[in-house]
């Protein structure tokens, strides 16, 4: 697979014409996973008239808009070859933290999503070191800051019992539109991405990430600040996670304990599915936006089929193994 | 002589240092229980111990390969509800549906198996997406928690033997005689293991590393569904629990790397995975010996967690140069 871009490349050049440009540009994965989604919006439209209406989308693309943001920081962390773990309580510690700095005050309520976001850098961060300096397997470091984060929250929530209400603020995010009628969550899963595609594309720490990705030891020796790198990255992973976790405590009005725990498996699978090697090093942007947006239609069209819970469960496993064996395999030893 | 010692040394480190913190730990537990140690704090001890001890040989058969299997706790829990259905009436009926339980276990590691190899998808991914297979089926089974098990079968397995030793170890050394040493001994138990140090290199010398990796999810599968059974025994009870998955998934991990298995493969032992997890479950015990309020033992067993991991996988102490780091 690695091979196949340099070959239509030299293609495209040799015929000077914009065809094999584009098509160089374009991974075969991304194509997949927006065909799948279209033939998700076709058999929905099998149930639901509404499925293709406006409205609906835009309704689905806001709702995808909070795994969208979790999904970023899960993303250049596997771009690095590692995972990040701990989203579930993170995402947890973002949404309390903001709606306790909420409880103290005005100064509180206008730092309530810097608090939140805040925390989950400093999480993050825990991470980095771990991974970055202590040379911990990410899998390992990651699952005990999760399981610190939980146990800080249940100290935090049974101790002082803050208060769960989200600011003004973070409802505005969440749940209100523009003038346009565009979600406010869209736009900020919008600026977001563009700010990831800017950083991974366009700066020395996005191509130090892919570097990494592909061989640390050659980053290293390229002279390459691989270790900040790292750290950073889990940084930004942590504080997208309690990004999202904001966003969610904005939209359902309260943060709670387990608000986490059904982003984490979605997000690795929707940046694995919008075709990121999950050994790092290959993927992109786009590819992780359809991946979010499959996920949550697919999740959209289960409960739209009113599929009971055993199922949606089953299908959705059967579908993201199925799509990965479209077009995420592998090699072959031999190859 | 003396060369073979110090290799052997080396070889067994991490299973050496999970046997000797268990047994300080229990120890330090042991001494401070309000009631001393009898026999029905040992059972009761041995049995949350043996379960998730199972849980971690499981695991390790995958890591061993260096896969991992995020689907085991999922596999445990289908069990679970499965075991509370089918094992239940006569002692015909209640043998068949114990071996059903082992089948369906063995039948979830043996998916896993064939999707990473044949499918040529990653372990994580694929037992993400499996676990969320096994644990709808698990929900079909139980929508709500009940069902019932064996009485017989369930205090044989969680009773005492001879009045004292908790009945739970006799099912753990025979796990470890039954499924783990053979495997260990044997030319494909080998395989995995030069799988796990370099897949390459394994298929460069010929080793058979399909049939190496399938028997390890296979196993890993059947252990699982064993741990499963052995919690309906507990329980009395099934529950598709999706928290109750995680965890064990989440604590298996944990286990494996407090027992000095290798998360990169190839190195390290059930043995010592087990000892990581009876350790493991010790921490958390000590927690209520010392009348931690119940509120702090979650952030208690999340930093003791952090630290043991750091300790037992910080490579700095045993790199020889900086270059190491980036292996």
């Amino acid at each position: 697979m690695a091979e196949a871009p340099a070959r239509t490349r030299d293609a495209g050049d040799a015929f000077g014409n914009g065809f094999g440009r584009v098509r160089r540009q374009i991974d075969p994965a991304i194509a997949w996973a927006f065909g799948c989604i279209a033939l998700v919006l076709i058999v929905g439209s099998f149930y639901s008239k509404s499925f293709l209406s406006p409205e609906y989308l835009l309704q689905q693309l806001k709702v995808a808009s909070f795994l969208g943001v979790i999904a970023t920081g899960m993303m250049i962390v596997i771009l690095l070859g590692q995972i990040d773990l701990s989203v579930p309580w993170v995402v947890a510690v973002g949404g309390m933290m903001a709606t306790a700095a909420t409880g103290w005050g005005t100064l509180g309520g206008i730092m309530a999503i810097p608090v939140g976001i805040g925390c989950g850098v400093a999480l993050g961060l825990v991470n980095g070191v771990g991974v970055a300096f202590l040379r911990i397997p990410s899998m390992v470091v990651t699952l005990a800051v999760n399981a610190i984060a939980q146990g800080l929250m249940v100290v935090h929530t049974g101790g002082f019992s803050p208060q769960d209400a989200s600011s003004p603020a973070m409802r505005f995010l969440a749940t209100g539109d523009t003038l346009l009628g565009i979600p406010n969550a869209l736009v900020v899963w919008g600026v977001v991405g563009v700010a990831a595609v800017f950083l991974l594309t366009r700066t020395t720490f996005g191509r130090t990430v892919y570097a990494i990705g592909n061989r640390e030891r050659a980053a290293y020796l390229s002279g390459a600040r691989t270790r900040m790198v790292v750290m950073s990255a889990f940084a930004i992973s942590g504080g997208l996670s309690a990004f999202g976790g904001v966003l969610l405590a904005g939209y359902a009005s309260k943060a709670a304990q387990a608000m986490g725990d059904p982003y984490l498996l979605p997000a690795i699978a929707a940046v694995v599915l919008g075709g990121t090697s999950i050994l790092g090093g290959r993927g992109s942007y786009l590819g992780t936006v359809a991946g979010v947006i499959l996920i949550t239609l697919l999740q959209s069209i289960l409960s739209v089929m009113q599929m009971e819970e055993f199922g949606r469960h089953v299908t959705y496993g059967v579908v993201i193994i199925a799509m990965l064996l479209i077009y995420g395999r592998g090699r072959k030893h031999s190859e | 002589m003396s060369g073979d010692w110090a290799y052997r040394l080396r070889e067994h480190r991490g299973t050496l240092l999970a046997f000797g913190g268990f047994v300080a730990m229990f120890a330090i537990y042991a001494t401070n229980h309000p009631a001393g140690l009898n026999a029905n704090v040992a059972t009761t001890a041995a049995n949350k111990g043996v379960l998730l001890a199972i849980v971690a040989m499981a695991q390790t058969l995958v890591v061993l390969t260096s896969g991992i299997d995020l689907s085991v706790g999922m596999v445990m829990v289908l069990a679970n509800c499965l075991a509370s259905t089918i094992v239940v009436g006569s002692p015909l009926t209640t043998t068949l549906g114990v071996l059903g339980v082992l089948f369906v276990g063995a039948l979830c590691g043996a998916i896993n198996g064939l999707v990473v190899i044949y499918g040529r998808l990653q372990p994580i991914v694929t037992t993400i997406a499996t676990g969320a297979i096994f644990y709808g089926a698990a929900l079909a089974l139980r929508r709500v928690p009940g069902g019932d098990v064996d009485a017989s079968l369930a205090d044989a397995l969680t009773g005492q033997l001879a009045g004292a030793v908790p009945a739970s170890l006799a099912l753990l050394l025979g796990l470890v005689v039954v499924v783990w040493l053979p495997f260990r001994r044997s030319s494909i138990g080998r395989a995995a293991y030069a799988v796990g140090s370099s897949e390459v290199a394994a298929y460069m010398s010929g080793v058979p590393i399909r049939r190496a990796k399938f028997l390890a999810y296979l196993l890993s599968g059947l252990l699982a569904s064993v741990a499963g059974l052995f919690l309906t025994c507990i329980t009395y009870s099934g529950e598709a629990s999706a928290a109750n998955g995680n965890t064990y998934t989440l604590y298996s991990i944990a286990a494996v790397v407090l027992g000095g298995v290798s998360l990169f493969g190839g190195s390290g032992s059930a043995i010592g995975a087990i000892f990581g997890a009876l350790m493991f479950r010790t921490i958390g015990d000590l927690l209520f010996v010392f009348n931690v309020e119940p509120l702090w033992q979650p952030l208690f067993q999340g930093i003791v967690l952090f630290a043991a991991v750091c300790l037992g996988s910080a490579r700095l102490l045993r790199v020889r140069n900086r270059l190491d780091l980036y292996g």
